[in-house]
């Protein structure tokens, strides 16, 4: 029933440990292969590949025209030495890209892998794996194929993977079992799997996945929840069995490396433009001469006839003219030269190597040197003026570090002086042996504050200690790691752990802390959970004494407003201290507590669980809930958190954005984090005339904003035009050209202040009804930047609203696009392709930013710690992101201005060298004949006249890096486009016809009378055919000279090589031996050493010369002298003021070495807008993963084999959640388990699951009561006076093995309680302590052990 | 097809490297070499224009070119040249029967004679032209159509000349000797030069007609079959070019040296000219001991036996008598070329110099705009 080999795959059947079964279906093999030749099919192949390039196709009808020999007015080597020279430069080239693909297609396809046959693991190549084969995979392996998860040895059939390579994303992520498989658990039970999977066929979708598994008569839903893709590297996670469900090419990871765009640069545009150009002029000079020949066969050939007939099949002067035709496009076929496009790409290889090697570009950190991945688009770098950044990773480090904090009124960790000495690093190791080592902190007077016991200061701490989600682990004693979800909330309970409250542990009904050496432990009563709207996080603990208090962070914004009146004091000091922080770009909290009675808490949390049962409405009662307990709160201080900047950031945008470039960050972030870190690295600055914030929901409210935008900044721009007319001209410009410089700043400041910009003050024009017109908006004035969200950015790039977006966008200075996602970053790319006819730059790190990285002209990758999927799809890649000025100031102005030279020079050359057989044809009865010999014409382009070029197209440099760096307007004329363009193109090759005219005629009028010493005339066509080419091949050297700004040793070699290169080989051309051997093809025996010898010839190559060359040089003198460019000035400049030049453009250069600490640059007085950006980076919901348990690492293997039970509260509770209200940053990476397992997953028997055998069923429905349960449980610590048998541990700080004894003696204790005797264990206990609420939910009776428990493990917290 | 962009180091991905050969030690710099070619830091000389380098450059190039061109338009002044037209395209012209009636078959050669003055008398050696205008010697297939193996004297190639000769390869079923259009389109005219003294008697002028070839032409290029003994026996078996009169190897029966593919005039003729209106040089006119003028002033009688026919494809005949100097024969427009363009330098050189005092930006702007 199933064809033998369906082309498109409509489903795939897999059955496990199967193969015979398999292979029926001849699924591909995983056995991968990217390359595309092998030996035998190399030169075939690539020679039909190569000949499907338009160019040399036609090089090849040339040969083909050239063989026919009434046509031929060239040898045929004429053509195919340069032609054979190319194709094989472009074949060695292939070749050794398909020798590394095959090497790592080798590398790949023999890795080992474990594979399960016949019930033994046995080590396979990974090519040898077959679909259905089952492996096993051990932690930090990667995953051979894509793999249906079986089993794992974490329990409920766990497994960690990290997606990087897929996706880019750092962070674990979780995949389960089908809980079926799960319990199969070793391979002997694995063995005998015969499980079949129906699916879909092989797709490129990451996320999704659909399938069923058939076993054992029952069907067992799959989803992507299910599946390790190929890619993925197991991590945490002991070893793992999985199905080979795709193989090889049908693995989504293979299906997803599509081939990649080809990108051209707009260079190479113009350029075929011209070479298409070029062939019509040559068709008109060959109809041309075509009818010369016509006129001349008629009127003199045919009366010739009688000493040089027809060729025989020519009988009239028409067709003669015909072949002339044709004879003509042969010989003039040197226009377009074939080495134009190798030339081509060896210049840009050259350039590539340079980025590849270029010091300044390398991070000693990372060890990473920048990479140009794509060798096709180096001088496109030039031009750039449009550039997509991508914020975290690229932007940021996405490293936070606690900076500052305001405790009581009181601010610390502010830096004196920040051009001052480094003032030095705390140390906090003799204080505190369980400080973090990397902590940064310079201001010791916080510190002297814990120290002498500030009761506010250890309050501040505490909280930071207890108010979080951070999980640690603690690998051995006093080795604390913190794994945040957010960076934030690493950062601050890092710092407060080296101030002395240092979090050692979590459970899910406690935190237990060291403050100040002293063990505490306290019981967590409730976390109230951060999300979006809240802007807050709280939690409730009970702290060993009972006092129950609640701890709350927050935005300033919000948590300020629910504060206790009397904190107004505090209050405004407090706020202050956060406006500064918020001026320095820094991420800020406010925190607060508030004592809570037990009767406040009793009520609360009685509120709460019903709130929390509550099946509609869900979150909004939730919140109301936490509104009702978050008030009446006592300020405690603020912190401010730096998200460090990548190095030199500020300054990169600075520069950048004087050298007109316009940089869009787009991001995922929320909008806060955004404008902040918009403020942090400069591109929003307090002195800009406006930020705009473009939020709205609707269409209308979108376009609505929009234009009121735009007609403000036409308002205000008018205002300041007419204050200009009031002469303060200029300021704009100072303010500008300061920008991000410190000392411009200040002189901007002022003039921002005399000038005023006052946003209330302008002329009231009445608002037009229309939008503006767009010819307005090319003329605005002023610095206005846009931030956009992600939602209304959607509106905005709707088709009938683009270009409205794209005309207020573009009159600012800055865009700032937050919560977009990756399509809408492509998008804004794409749009601003479409509009603006611009270069378009993208740069980002991570997965989300390939979309766009591959529509934007260049692609940069930043090689940082998310992954490499940004890099293998950029076309470039470094590690910082300020090295992207000099990739774009450095070497892609120079890559344009060199490729900008080598190809105005080679159209010049070349048309000066075929030009002059057009000005013969009129001598020589437009018989096509040429006038140079076969062997110049051959050598000219591939020897003569190459290297020079080739040598100024890699090495020519204008100006020195510093300088480009130093005068960021030199990077102008790439983007508007000056170097080479189609004017450009027409005086060079104006210059070259000239110079063909002058070549031919000269010679010609000299050479027609002149005669040697000995009286014998030198007006043969030999003579003549070497004073031409030699006195071009002098002309264009001289014209190289010229052009080369930059005399290398290599210049020197290339150029003086490339002249005595043709003189020697003309010499041996024309020497006695190779005539001897060949008399038909060396004809030109003896005619250069009699020719050369001749004063004569030597006058009319001076003279020839000197009209070429007086004009041009008189020329560019004038353009220099009267018109100079910056870059000529900066030459000049340069020449002359070498030694006495002072300096210039200080704070670029500083910017480098300075620190990259926000210290630096406070940003301007006057206290613009009020940020907030308060610091909170992850999703809601991790707080119910917290109190659930589930996330907590089983660090202990004997624990582990019983923590195999499923509960999935908390899932489903997740899930739930999606379900009714999907936050677009809740989208699951947090929540790692797949949402249908519960359903079809029935409890498992083993011996510590009687308990979750009765209760697995009801869970779904009282979700409810457990919280309620909980609530209950906690509620009433006062009947919990149990003595703890276990009091004599010393170290009650929770080695999760360690609390597992202590807890399951405790729980033995209460044996009694429990129905059904059940056995226990450490790992029941475990189980009970993790599923504590899920149990609670069977009755009373069962909740009292965890009660005790966690009672327990409070009283502990007390000794 | 196979993705492209996918390669297995990349999978590999940049943590693996530390889990699989961790511990190998420390890991291996990749920072670029910094050497001065790698970091684009090659020592370089960087040219600018500048007023200071160009304004002399133009005044250096003026100073030198009006010298050197003044001494060419001077000498080349100093050089006689007499110059006459014997096609005879006028009824007046003696040749114009000679021209009117020619005919390919004509067994006897048609003579006729040109009387001129020379003004002035003749220095030193003096070289005789005869000049073709109109005649495309240039011409691509005109040009190609010669076996140089044959002329080099190649016997295959003697025997079986190369296609390239066409139509003039084969006659009557034997080879060409020589082959091709050229060959066959030899100058076959023969000009005789008398001096009529003041009695009225002509006295011949002897012409030397050896030394008029390029030495490598002569003695490499050009050379018979067989060497230079017994040309008839050498040459059996090829037929003569069929414009000619006579075979190749009776080009000049006289001198074995001369004759064959040697014969000079033939090597001059197969020297093709660059430009349709050309002069080759037919004999040298040697300078006589003593004082005595080469060729003094008065009257002389050129003999043509005209062979030669030009006027039906409006070809012109010429005869020159030339002297020449240091840089050879007459030629005016080199001197004057050199005078303009010296001058015209040393012209822009004024202008520029004045336009860079009168506009300069760059002195009173010390500062780059930025």
């Amino acid at each position: 029933m199933f064809r033998k080999k369906p082309p498109p795959e409509e489903e795939r059947r897999v059955r496990a440990n199967d193969r015979e079964y398999n292979e029926k279906f001849q699924y591909a093999s995983n056995c991968i292969m990217t390359s595309k030749y092998n030996i035998i099919t190399f030169l075939p192949v690539n020679l039909f590949e190569q000949f499907q390039e338009v160019a040399n196709t036609y090089f090849l009808f040339l040969l083909i025209l050239q063989l026919i020999p009434q046509i031929s007015s060239l040898s045929w080597f004429t053509t195919i030495v340069p032609l054979a020279l190319v194709l094989s430069i472009t074949a060695v080239k292939d070749a050794t890209d398909d020798y590394f693909r095959h090497k790592s297609d080798n590398q790949v396809n023999n890795r080992q892998s474990q594979v399960l046959i016949n019930g033994s693991i046995q080590s396979e190549k990974w090519m040898n794996v077959r679909v259905g084969d089952i492996i096993k995979l051990e932690n930090n392996q990667f995953v051979a194929a894509d793999l249906l998860l079986l089993s794992s040895t974490e329990p409920h059939g766990l497994c960690y993977i990290e997606t990087a390579e897929l996706d880019g994303e750092t962070n674990m992520k979780v995949r389960q079992s089908v809980s079926v498989t799960s319990e199969l658990g070793n391979q002997n039970n694995l063995a005998s799997f015969d499980g079949e999977v129906v699916c879909e066929p092989p797709n490129n979708k990451l996320d999704r996945f659909c399938g069923t598994l058939y076993w054992r008569d029952k069907k067992y839903t799959l989803t992507n929840q299910n599946m390790l893709l190929r890619g993925c590297v197991l991590r945490n996670t002991e070893a793992c069995y999985g199905l080979v469900i795709f193989a090889g090419p049908d693995t989504k990871l293979m299906q997803n490396s599509g081939r990649t765009k080809f990108k051209r640069t707009s260079i190479d545009r113009l350029m075929n433009t011209l070479v298409l150009w070029i062939f019509g002029f040559l068709v008109c000079m060959g109809v041309i001469l075509a009818v010369g020949n016509a006129v001349w066969e008629r009127e003199v050939g045919s009366l010739f006839q009688s000493y040089l007939p027809w060729d025989p099949p020519v009988d009239n002067f028409l067709f003669s003219a015909f072949l002339s035709f044709w004879s003509y496009v042969i010989i003039l076929n040197t226009v377009v030269p074939i080495s134009l496009y190798v030339s081509v790409e060896v210049i840009r290889l050259g350039h590539s190597y340079f980025i590849n090697w270029d010091q300044q570009m390398f991070c000693s950190q990372c060890n990473t040197a920048a990479e140009a991945r794509t060798t096709t688009l180096n001088e496109e770098l030039g031009q750039v003026e449009y550039i997509f950044s991508d914020k975290t990773g690229t932007l940021t480090q996405n490293i936070m570090s606690f900076n500052k904090c305001s405790i009581n009124g009181q601010t610390y960790g502010e830096v004196a002086d920040p051009l001052g000495p480094q003032p030095k690093r705390l140390d906090f190791t003799p204080f505190n042996p369980l400080a973090d080592p990397d902590f940064c902190f310079y201001d010791d007077t916080l510190l002297e504050s814990v120290k002498v016991g500030d009761s506010h200061t250890h309050e501040f701490f505490r909280l930071l200690s207890l108010c979080h989600t951070v999980m640690s682990e603690e690998k051995s004693e006093g080795e604390l790691v913190y794994k945040a979800q957010s960076p934030d909330e690493g950062a601050l309970v890092t710092a407060a752990r080296n101030f002395g409250f240092v979090f050692r542990s979590r459970t899910p009904g406690t935190i237990t802390t060291t403050e100040m050496g002293r063990p505490v432990t306290y019981t967590l009563l409730a976390i109230l959970d951060f999300n979006n709207i809240r802007k807050r996080m709280s939690v409730i603990v009970r702290n060993p004494e009972g006092r129950i208090r609640l701890y709350c962070k927050g935005a300033d914004t919000v948590l300020l407003e629910r504060l206790n009146p009397s904190n107004q004091e505090l209050m405004n000091i407090t706020s202050d201290h956060l406006n500064e922080y918020a001026a320095d770009g820094l991420r800020t909290l406010a925190l607060a507590y508030r004592d809570l009675s037990e009767d406040n808490w009793e009520s609360w949390s009685e509120s709460h669980r019903c709130a929390d049962k509550a099946t509609n409405c869900r979150e909004d009662r939730l919140a109301a809930a936490y509104e009702e307990i978050e008030q009446d709160m006592m300020l405690l201080g603020a912190t401010a958190i730096e998200d460090k900047l990548q190095e030199g950031v500020p300054e990169t945008i600075a520069v950048l954005s004087l050298a007109n470039i316009k940089i869009w960050v787009l991001t995922g972030d929320k909008q806060e984090t955004a404008v902040n870190i918009g403020y942090s690295c400069k591109m929003l600055t307090d002195d800009m005339t406006e930020v705009f914030i473009i939020s709205g929901h609707t269409v209308q409210s979108v376009r609505q904003e929009l234009r009121g935008a735009r007609e403000r900044m036409i308002e205000l721009s008018k205002a300041r035009d007419g204050g200009k007319q009031e002469g303060m001209e200029g300021w704009g410009e100072a303010c500008f050209t300061s920008y991000g410089l410190r000392e411009g700043q200040e002189g901007g400041d002022a003039g921002g202040k005399q000038l005023g910009c006052p946003p209330s003050s302008p002329p009231p024009p009445p608002p037009p009804p229309t939008p503006p017109p767009s010819y307005l908006m090319d003329s605005i004035s002023g610095e206005f930047a846009l931030v956009i969200n992600g939602h209304s950015l959607a509106h905005a790039l709707e088709a009938d609203m683009e270009a409205e977006f794209v005309s207020t966008a573009c009159a600012c200075k800055a865009v700032i696009c937050c919560r977009v996602t990756p399509l809408q970053k492509a998008q804004v790319v794409e749009l601003i392709k479409k509009h603006k006819k611009a270069v378009t730059l993208a740069i980002g790190d991570g997965a989300n930013d390939v979309s766009m990285i591959k529509s934007a002209h260049i692609g940069v990758g930043i090689s940082g710690q998310e992954g490499i999927q940004a890099v293998l799809a950029s076309d470039y890649s470094f590690s910082q992101f300020r090295f992207l000025q000099r990739l774009l100031l450095v070497h892609g102005r120079w890559s344009y201005l060199r490729m900008c030279r080598f190809l105005c020079y080679f159209f010049y050359k070349n048309f000066a060298f075929t030009m002059v057989h057009f000005w013969f044809g009129f001598f020589c009865g437009f018989s096509a004949q040429t006038v140079y010999d076969q062997y110049f014409i051959t050598l000219y382009n591939i020897v003569y006249t190459s290297l020079p070029v080739l040598a100024m197209g890699i090495f020519d440099q204008d100006v020195p890096d510093q300088r480009s760096l130093e005068y960021p307007k030199l990077y102008e004329p790439g983007q508007l486009n000056l170097l080479f363009n189609k004017r450009e193109f027409f005086i060079c090759i104006a210059q070259g016809i000239y110079t063909s005219v002058v070549l031919f005629f000269v010679p010609c009028a000299v050479l027609s009378d002149a005669t040697q010493s000995t009286g014998v005339p030198l007006a043969d066509y030999q003579t003549f055919a070497v004073t031409t080419a030699t006195a071009l091949v002098i002309v264009v050297s001289v014209q190289i000279a010229l052009d080369t700004g930059f005399w290398t040793v290599i210049n020197h070699i290339c150029v003086w090589g490339s002249l005595g290169c043709f003189f020697a080989i003309m010499i041996a051309l024309h020497s006695q031996t190779l005539f001897r051997i060949f008399p038909n093809q060396f004809s030109f025996i003896g005619r250069a050493q009699i020719t050369l010898l001749q004063p004569v010839v030597w006058l009319t190559i001076a003279l020839a010369t000197a009209i070429c060359i007086v004009p041009v040089l008189a020329f560019r003198f004038l353009k220099v002298d009267l018109k100079p460019q910056l870059s000529d000035t900066v030459r000049y400049t340069q020449l002359v003021h070498q030694k006495k030049r002072k300096p210039v453009s200080r704070g670029v250069e500083r910017g480098w070495r300075g620190t990259n600490s926000v210290s630096e640059g406070r940003l301007g007085a006057r206290g613009g807008s009020r940020r907030s950006g308060y610091a909170f980076a992850h999703q809601e919901g991790f707080g119910e993963l917290i109190t659930s348990g589930k996330n907590m690492r089983l660090s202990s293997l004997a624990l582990a084999t019983f923590a195999s039970r499923h509960s999935s509260s908390w899932i489903d509770t997740l899930r739930r959640k999606k379900h009714t209200h999907t936050p677009p940053s809740a989208s699951g990476e947090s929540s790692p388990a797949p949402s249908s397992v519960s359903g079809s997953a029935p409890p498992l028997s083993n011996s510590s699951s009687v308990l979750g055998g009765s209760q697995d069923t009801p869970i779904e429905e009282e979700t409810g009561t457990a919280t309620a349960q909980k609530s209950q449980t906690v509620l009433t610590p006062s009947a919990q006076t149990r003595p703890a048998p276990a009091s004599d541990s010393e170290d009650p700080v929770s080695q999760t093995p360690c609390v597992g004894v202590l807890t399951a003696t405790a729980v033995r204790a209460h044996g009694g309680d429990s129905p059904g005797g059940w056995t226990i264990t450490l790992g029941t206990v475990q189980e009970a302590l993790f599923g504590w609420r899920a149990r609670a939910v069977t009755s009373n009776n069962q909740a009292s052990p965890a009660k005790d428990i966690n009672q327990m493990e409070a009283n502990l917290g007390h000794e | 097809m196979m993705a492209s962009s996918y390669n297995a180091k990349e999978e590999d991905g940049h943590h693996s490297g530390a889990a699989n050969h961790g511990g190998a030690g420390a890991v291996k710099s990749k920072k670029p070499d910094n050497t001065a070619f790698k970091q684009q830091r090659l020592p370089a000389w960087q040219p600018i224009l500048t007023a200071g380098t160009v304004l002399p450059a133009f005044f250096v190039i003026g100073l030198i070119f009006i010298p050197i061109g003044i001494g060419l338009y001077v000498s080349s002044n100093n050089i006689k040249e007499f110059e006459v037209d014997y096609t005879g395209v006028d009824i007046s012209s003696p040749c114009h029967p000679c021209a009117k009636n020619f005919s390919w078959n004509a067994t006897t050669p048609c003579p006729c004679s040109v009387h001129f003055t020379l003004e002035q008398p003749f220095e030193s050696n003096v070289f005789m032209y005869y000049g073709l205008s109109n005649f495309y010697q240039n011409h691509r297939r005109y040009v190609k159509s010669r076996d140089d193996s044959q002329l080099n004297g190649d016997r295959s190639a003697l025997t079986n000349p190369s296609k390239e000769c066409e139509p003039y390869r084969t006659s009557e079923g034997l080879p060409i000797a020589p082959c091709g259009a050229i060959a066959n389109s030899l100058f076959n005219d023969t000009l005789k030069l008398y001096y009529i003294d003041s009695n009225g008697t002509r006295n011949e002028i002897p012409l030397v007609k050896k030394g008029i070839a390029w030495w490598t032409d002569k003695h490499v290029k050009f050379r018979n079959p067989g060497g230079n003994d017994n040309l008839t026996l050498a040459f059996k078996g090829t037929s003569k070019p069929v414009n000619w009169r006579k075979p190749v190897y009776e080009l000049d029966p006289n001198d074995d040296d001369n004759n064959g593919f040697t014969n000079e005039d033939f090597i001059v003729w197969m020297r093709t000219a660059a430009l349709p209106t050309f002069r080759k040089l037919y004999r040298i006119i040697q300078k006589k001991s003593g004082s005595t003028p080469t060729l003094p002033s008065g009257q002389y009688v050129l003999d043509i036996t005209y062979n030669y026919p030009v006027l039906s494809f409006d070809g012109r005949k010429r005869m020159i008598l030339s002297t020449i100097s240091w840089m050879g024969g007459k030629n005016p427009f080199l001197g004057i070329a050199y005078i303009t363009v010296g001058s015209i330098c040393f012209f822009l050189g004024v202008v520029l110099l004045i336009i860079h005092h009168k506009y300069d930006t760059r002195n009173n702007s010390a500062d780059i705009p930025n």
